[in-house]
């Protein structure tokens, strides 16, 4: 055995007639190869604080899979790349995977402008890509599946029930970059169908840390709900700021929080009274979120915070694994019409999720998290089984057509 | 902390009085970050010629520190010692091990520096993690009118002009500013008259990189630390410092007001973008009309070099 190669050795083995039952278990996995999983996250720069989770969340799926013996009798391999928030190397890495490693499937990215970076290579080569992250919504993509929330899911909730609770003036400030822009549209007219008013709207460089001037705009413009849709780590300095210049307006948010758990990673009480609907936050209490909490814990003992987009990474290999299996082969054009055929759904951490035949987009149970003065958490409302319906209102039907669009309330598809 | 004078001046003249004051505030506060931001980055390019790209990663060490030793309970005054003194010792350390070999030698100290950045970045990231609790804020707020203003960002302006007093202090009455202005305008002739510039040299890069990590200090309560917060700030170094021109006594205030003028006065009216925006127009044009910055240009109708 020590000359040989351990295929020819199993290969010798098959032959022979001689074989115990355990040696043929293990003949058996060297038979087949492992299915191979690309991953493309931001394990360094801006984003990697929320992006961190997300990578422990796919190892950890991936572990327990092979560990129940895998997909279809075969094995999970991980090959993951550090795209450094970076959209080149997301560019670059993902044509590495898909050429070099011809993976059978893509996880990946955080930021809408990575995603966009590299939606077009994911259709040109067909790629089956997931996107686990909550977003601005709209991309109606044969060739992607989404299983973050959407406008419909966090904004459609939180925004009436802000308004009803503190009344109808709204102030958003934005991330400038597409995410930012089209959630911001999104909260326009939401507020316009809920009678309110906007009485302000400033959108801002991810780069910028210093917010003076625009506490200064908003102290002008006397908001009852200031809407903050900020991103990254620059960003994130804006709480600390408005605290300390006792800005003290209500806020509403579908980014912070769930992501890069601010409420954790400042002092009480520059989050005071911050509302944020998620899919998921660790301190959801409910036995599935527990069990999900305490095997995350074990395995990844470092991890400072199990946030949403670690639920929805974690429910996207499932996913994969239930349309592999539903599929019986790993073809990817079989795999993504199984995906796309409804009824694909798996019990995550928050619940069952299952994946809209018509989008390719995910329905969430949505937790209204509120921020006290001390930063610790309640939960006053849950909207249960909360659809991705919108694209499938205006018109985007994978099912029936192919698409490979983003679409935005102010850019429909053709009819 | 509140206190409010709203009561002592009739309407009209307490509005004009409190949007005036909240203008000054902002522009105070752009030509703090600006002045606070460029120093170290400016005396280190001035003195020495060597481009820095490392200036915000002794910036995030300085907060680092700061956040760290206040977190392990030390007043925050002497926390920010603690950061201003240890992004001072890391700056001896590498000046000793890797700037010296690159004095004069302008490109190769840029690769040089750029590298220590991502060191930095990507190490802090590995031992640190991806971030760590923040510091509050302290002294509260005050109120005018419709506004409330953070108490400790007011006084961020004065402390960055008593440290451009002290810096000019410095270097134009101690026996270590003579000598290493005079190291800096003909490093032979110093040593010829018996001045050591290779401790001068290793001197003042010490003290840029802990005037960086004060700035680190300074800011620390008021930004996320993360690892990549240097980048917060380097933008701003590098613009001040081009604007400013190579002389720090000379260029880097009237540089910080005028790029703050700009920049509040674009963000007030058209927000933040647009006052990004000016400011990149703004060092553009400066160093399209003025290649050799304010200093540069104040220096040659002076009849200067």
């Amino acid at each position: 055995m020590n000359s040989a190669s351990p295929i020819r050795f199993a290969r010798s083995l098959l032959a022979g007639t001689l074989a115990g039952a355990s040696l043929l278990i293990s003949t058996h996995a060297l038979a087949a190869e492992p299915i191979k999983l690309g991953i493309l996250e931001d394990q360094s720069g801006n984003f990697a604080i929320a992006v961190i989770p997300k990578i422990y969340a796919y190892q950890l799926a991936v572990d327990e899979i092979n560990a129940k013996g895998g997909v279809l009798g075969r094995q999970l391999k991980i090959i993951h790349y550090d795209t450094q928030s970076d959209n080149t190397r997301f560019q670059e890495f993902a044509r590495r995977q898909i050429q070099q490693d011809k993976v059978d499937v893509i996880f990946g990215a955080f930021s809408s402008a990575s995603r966009e970076a590299i939606r077009p290579i994911m259709d040109r080569a067909k790629q089956l890509y997931f996107y686990n992250n909550q977003y601005e919504g709209g991309v109606c993509d044969s060739n992607v599946f989404v299983t973050g929330a959407v406008p419909e899911q966090q904004f459609s909730t939180l925004i009436p029930w802000m308004m009803e609770k503190y009344g109808k003036k709204v102030y958003t400030i934005a991330a400038d970059y597409n995410f930012g822009q089209i959630s911001a549209e999104w909260v326009r007219n939401i507020v316009k169908e809920q009678g309110g008013t906007m009485v302000g709207e400033e959108f801002i460089p991810l780069s910028v840390s210093q917010f003076s001037q625009t506490i200064q705009n908003i102290q002008k413009a006397k908001p009852d709900v200031l809407v903050t849709l900020l991103v990254g780590a620059n960003q994130a300095s804006f709480y600390e700021q408005q605290a300390s210049a006792n800005l003290n307006f209500p806020m509403a948010s579908s980014v912070n929080v769930g992501q890069a758990y601010e409420h954790k990673r400042f002092k009480a009480p520059a989050l005071k009274d911050m509302y944020v609907t998620a899919n998921y936050v660790e301190e959801v209490v409910s036995p599935a979120s527990d069990d999900f909490k305490k095997r995350f814990r074990a395995k990844f003992p470092k991890v400072e915070y199990i946030n949403q987009e670690a639920a929805n990474a974690y429910d996207a290999i499932y996913l994969y694994k239930a349309g592999v299996e539903k599929a019986g082969s790993i073809d990817q054009a079989k795999v993504k019409a199984a995906l796309g055929s409804g009824g694909i759904c798996t019990d995550g951490p928050s619940g069952k999720v299952c994946i809209d035949p018509k989008s390719h987009h995910t329905s969430h149970r949505i937790y209204l998290i509120h921020v006290k003065a001390d930063h610790s958490v309640d939960i006053p409302k849950v909207w249960d089984d909360i659809q991705p319906y919108w694209l499938g209102t205006v018109g985007c039907d994978l099912s029936k057509k192919a698409d490979q669009s983003q679409y935005t309330p102010s850019n429909l598809p053709k009819k | 902390m509140r206190w409010s004078i709203a009561h002592f001046l009739p309407h009209a003249q307490m509005t004009f009085l409190v949007e005036a004051y909240a203008f000054f505030y902002q522009l105070a506060d752009s030509f703090a970050f600006l002045v606070l931001c460029g120093l170290g980055l400016a005396i280190i390019f001035g003195m020495m010629g060597v481009i820095n790209l490392a200036h915000g990663e002794f910036i995030m060490c300085g907060a680092y520190v700061t956040v760290l030793s206040a977190r392990a309970g030390l007043p925050l005054p002497f926390a920010m010692l603690c950061g201003t003194l240890a992004a001072g010792l890391v700056g001896l350390i590498l000046e000793f091990l890797i700037i010296r070999r690159l004095y004069h030698r302008l490109f190769d100290s840029i690769v040089a520096t750029w590298a220590l950045s991502l060191i930095a970045t990507q190490g802090m990231l590995i031992v640190a993690g991806p971030s760590i609790e923040g510091l509050k804020t302290p002294f509260g707020s005050f109120e005018l009118g419709e506004y409330s203003f953070s108490v400790y960002r007011a006084l961020l302006p004065l402390i960055a002009l008593l440290l451009l007093g002290a810096l000019y202090w410095l270097f134009v009455r101690t026996r270590f500013g003579i000598y290493s202005r005079a190291t800096i305008q003909d490093a032979d002739m110093a040593r010829a008259l018996g001045a050591n510039t290779r401790r001068i040299y290793s001197q003042t890069f010490t003290l840029g990189a802990a005037l960086a990590g004060l700035t680190g200090a300074l800011y620390a309560p008021t930004i996320t630390a993360v690892p990549t917060m240097g980048q917060a700030f380097i933008v701003q170094s590098f613009v001040t410092v081009v604007v400013s021109g190579a002389d720090v006594m000379l260029g880097l205030a009237p540089s910080a007001a005028v790029l703050a003028f700009i920049q509040s006065l674009l963000a007030k009216s058209y927000g933040q973008l647009i006052g990004q925006i000016g400011l990149l127009m703004t060092v553009i044009i400066v160093v399209r009309v003025l290649p050799k910055g304010i200093s540069g240009w104040v220096l040659q109708r002076n009849g200067g070099r």
